[in-house]
């Protein structure tokens, strides 16, 4: 008798996607295992060494790397603070409030970052910040940053906020608490995982971005992806790959991150 | 549960409905004046003239649009005819990403339905698996592919090393390096949204099929994609438009021949030999294909929906 | 027991969403201390009456009153009255003492004499050795005596509850109804009981508003509310009822002469009706005696037999094909009919009831 697996499983489709997941980590594991190479030449090996670590540190190129991951860590952190701000109002506006007037379009903005190509987008700045004569920098790669931000931070925060019933809310003010203290004391706090996890996701989304940061940093100015670009083109060295190392872990670690805080809230909030 | 949709809504919404504008205004404000406002002035600055270090002058013009389009000035003395080097390029990127999609199809799909097959406690650590190097930094994924694949690189080393080949594969530069750059950056979109549909999908539908003498093959054919159809369009949709005006893997894998758009218009904005007007031009030309296909893809959205 | 004060005055309240609309114009009063039960069918308007009061429904027309001040326009959140939610909607992120002290710390209450409130309520519900345990760590039961524990903290003018029973299983739901009419008693507050089981009705209420498609069909006690139903709806919704055609001849001094089906002459009080026309008469299943064919008002052909356990139900044929259900208590001495067997039916005049419509 044929199992109801059957109808489930596709021969090949299991090699395909052993194959696929191979594709995907291939260069990254390539990368790490040869950023422990000791010998100059990057594609003979030369025994394991952690040189090119501590060449990342204090070789000569540290300070401009370091001052570039500075650079990007200060800008992440700020640019998630403020998109996640500005999604978590309107993601408030989005799914408590009905239908009201210039909702479709409100909604069209949000996603406008995502459906932008980024390469226009970095033009559009570009060309916006020298229109009106403000200097490109750390501000104008900051001013970008939030505004691609903010969808990434309106996804988990507005579908959190979706999940939970109206009526602990209405149960606030029917206990006397007025709207505000209702948000405060209810909605907030049951909003915690959702903002969380748009924070991180914001954040790791403006720590990643090169294109746009690439338009509007003006000379002068670095931040981890564009330094690291400028490097490569200048032929692909050791250290990078230690540094790329270094970004595939913090990358992961944040995103788990990301991934176990939402969870971890939707464990905690089940109801009998 | 919510409480009753049309009768929940009353006390709390009502709350809520009177402050929606001073709750989007942030966000409409940010947007609005950085990207919007930037947008348009983009579109603007393709209709000014070229400034000789980059910039503009505010003299209005079909410059840019006309060196885009055309080898002689649209006014000559002569018609102009077609200049197709730019629009060979975009040509050529709208190539390059369809191959890219359709890769990120065939491998993305028999993913997708595997993991969604999967036991459910194991298929989110299968989603997890497919995700996590999404999460890293494009940039360093590009690179990584770029060290990869090149002729000095590991993969050649180990295929000399074995004797399948003489002499390394010149992967690098070439339209292939591109777009295994392409379908690296972009797979798990493709894979994401066909897994919901799969998910979603109803496996009495097959038993149905099965039972009235078809084969897997062509029950997949008839009957299953036809239903996860939807997730296929989002997962193309999610594909395409990064791979057309991307601008990393073309870069970095690419060389010379074969240019993008989107090193294209980088190009206009370095420096002195820059061309701004025509960079916004080429811009604003991307920017009205991409949203050319948005729009195609919600209208048929709707028209779904309204069935 | 319950005074002659009104705590809710509701007056000709209208609730229009958009052309639907579900309150046509609804007038009642509920007394001080009283059990008030809004009873009826789904959308029958009894829960967006309740919301009403408690203020999450905006009426679109008509005042209400809460001991004499018009809390009409005022917000949910200034009304003194407080709800026990079908839900419970207890706040998942607070422990059950955070979640009972709630709304004393909003009405400014310190710290220490809301715990002591606290304290007294959760003993008041039997749940003293629960008050650090978070909801989901919680029964079902345990959850709704912790939702009314916190909408009593407060000490609320009137009570509302959003059919708090439905969500518990039988025996629990019986125990349950003790105890709420218990509690209301012991808090002297008015309860303001949503649902949409009868029984609960009868069994828990001093008093039940009947409401159907949005309006009022009868208040009064359970008793009156059986006894004396004042139309179809209401005798047919609440229990069984037998619902006869009759032509009534005519009306003198309160009483009715009617005919019943079959032909036979009847006299009953007059209630409704006021003059010669034709009617229903309303007579409950448990209040008709079988006897010998012809002894009685009416003759009947057994069709079935329910066994009930505490009843047997018998489904009858008039000879007009109107169908009527008699129940016999089952007993020993009870003889039940066959089925196809005609018989006898004795109806109690003070048992049935006279309905103009």
């Amino acid at each position: 008798m044929a199992a109801k697996t059957d109808l489930r499983r596709f021969p090949g489709f299991l090699t395909i996607t052993v194959l696929c997941l191979f594709v995907l980590y291939a260069p990254l594991i390539v990368v790490a295992v040869y950023s422990f190479n000791a010998s100059t030449s990057i594609t003979k090996w030369g025994g394991t060494s952690l040189a090119w670590y501590v060449d990342v540190f204090t070789g000569p190129e540290a300070p401009k790397f370091q001052q570039a991951a500075i650079n990007s860590l200060v800008i992440a952190v700020t640019a998630a603070i403020a998109a996640t701000a500005i999604a978590t109002l309107a993601a408030v506006a989005m799914t408590r409030t009905g239908r009201f007037r210039g909702k479709t379009l409100s909604f069209a903005l949000i996603s406008l970052p995502l459906m932008v190509p980024e390469v226009v987008t970095a033009v559009a700045s570009l060309v916006f910040f020298t229109a009106i004569g403000f200097t490109t920098g750390l501000t104008t790669i900051l001013i970008a940053h939030i505004v691609f931000c903010i969808p990434f931070a309106y996804l988990p925060i507005s579908a959190r906020m979706q999940s939970i019933p109206d009526m602990y809310e209405q149960a606030a003010m029917d206990l006397y608490a007025t709207p505000r203290e209702a948000f405060k004391l209810v909605l907030l706090p049951l909003m915690t995982p959702g903002i969380l996890s748009g924070f991180l996701l914001a954040f790791i989304i403006s720590l990643d971005d090169f294109l746009i940061t690439n338009f509007v940093k003006g000379a002068g100015v670095e931040t981890l992806p564009t330094a690291i670009f400028g490097s490569v083109k200048q032929g692909i060295k050791p250290n990078i790959m230690a540094i790329s190392t270094l970004m595939l872990v913090v990358s992961v670690v944040f995103v788990s991150l990301s991934w176990l805080v939402g969870r971890m809230g939707q464990d905690k909030n089940q109801e009998t | 549960m919510a409480a009753g949709a049309p009768m929940g809504g009353g006390a709390v919404s009502n709350v809520y409905k009177g402050n929606t504008a001073k709750l989007m205004a942030p966000a409409w404000a940010m947007i609005g004046i950085f990207l919007l406002a930037p947008v348009a002035m983009m579109v603007m600055y393709s209709f000014l003239t070229k400034e000789f270090r980059g910039g503009v002058i505010w003299d209005f013009t079909i410059a840019a649009y006309d060196q885009f389009f055309f080898d002689r000035g649209l006014f000559g003395d002569e018609p102009p005819t077609i200049e197709w080097t730019y629009i060979g390029i975009f040509w050529r990127s709208i190539w390059q990403a369809g191959v890219a999609t359709i890769a990120c199809l065939l491998i993305g799909f028999p993913t997708a339905w595997f993991i969604a097959t999967r036991r459910p406690s194991t298929r989110s650590a299968w989603l997890f698996l497919v995700t996590i190097p999404y999460w890293v930094n494009l940039l360093i994924r590009t690179v990584s592919m770029k060290f990869l694949i090149r002729d000095t690189g590991p993969l050649n080393e180990l295929l000399l090393w074995t004797g399948a080949v003489t002499e390394p594969l010149g992967l690098i530069n070439t339209n292939f390096a591109v777009q295994l750059g392409l379908f690296y950056s972009y797979l798990p979109f493709m894979v994401l949204p066909i897994y919901a549909a799969v998910e979603r999908y109803d496996f009495s539908l097959s038993e149905a099929a099965a039972d009235l003498y078809s084969n897997i093959w062509t029950t997949l054919w008839l009957v299953i994609l036809p239903v996860v159809k939807p997730g296929i369009v989002a997962g193309c949709i999610l594909v395409f438009v990064p791979s057309l005006g991307a601008f990393l893997a073309p870069d970095l894998l690419g060389g010379a021949k074969t240019f993008m758009i989107g090193s294209l218009i980088e190009e206009q904005f370095k420096g002195s030999a820059g061309n701004w007007p025509f960079g916004a031009a080429a811009s604003t030309i991307l920017l009205s294909i991409v949203m050319a296909v948005l729009l195609f893809y919600a209208r048929s959205q709707n028209k779904g929906s309204e069935r | 027991m319950a005074s002659a004060e009104i705590a809710v005055d509701i007056d000709n309240v209208v609730k229009r969403y958009g052309s639907f609309t579900a309150l046509h114009g609804v007038s009642l009063g509920i007394r001080e201390n009283e059990f008030f039960t809004l009873l009826g069918p789904s959308g029958c308007g009894k829960t967006t009456l309740l919301r009403s009061i408690a203020g999450f429904e905006e009426v679109t027309g008509g005042t209400i009153r809460l001991k004499g001040e018009d809390i009409t326009n005022l917000p949910p959140h200034k009304r003194p009255v407080n709800t026990v939610f079908q839900q419970y909607a207890l706040f998942p992120h607070m422990t059950v003492t955070e979640n009972v002290m709630f709304g004393l710390l909003r009405k400014g209450w310190s710290k220490p004499e809301s715990i002591q409130r606290v304290n007294q309520v959760l003993e008041m519900v039997q749940l003293g050795d629960y008050a650090q345990r978070k909801p989901s760590q919680l029964s079902g039961g345990q959850q709704q005596r912790v939702a009314l524990a916190r909408a009593l903290a407060p000490r609320p003018a009137v009570l509302l509850l959003d059919e708090p029973l439905s969500a518990l299983d039988l025996k629990l739901r019986q125990a349950v109804r003790v105890e709420l009419k218990a509690l209301q008693r012991e808090t002297g507050i008015a309860f303001v009981f949503v649902t949409h089981d009868q029984e609960e009705a009868l069994t828990m209420s001093d008093r039940i508003a009947v409401m159907s498609d949005g309006e009022v069909q009868q208040i009064g006690s359970p008793p009156e509310i059986y006894e004396t139903p004042v139309n179809r709806f209401v005798a047919d919704f609440i229990g069984e009822t037998n619902l006869l055609d009759v032509d009534v001849h005519a009306v003198s001094d309160g009483m009715a002469r009617l005919s019943l089906p079959g032909g036979n002459g009847f006299t009953c009080p007059a209630a409704a009706m006021r003059g010669p026309g034709k009617g229903h008469l309303s007579v409950r299943p448990e209040r008709i005696a079988l006897c010998a064919q012809g002894a009685g008002e009416l003759d009947a052909t057994v069709t079935g037999r329910v066994y009930l356990g505490t009843d047997i139900q018998l489904h009858l044929r008039l000879a007009d094909d109107e169908a009527m259900t008699v129940r016999l208590q089952n007993s020993e001495t009870t003889v039940v009919p066959a089925e196809g067997a005609t018989v006898g039916l004795k109806l109690e005049a003070g048992a049935a009831r006279l309905l103009a419509d």
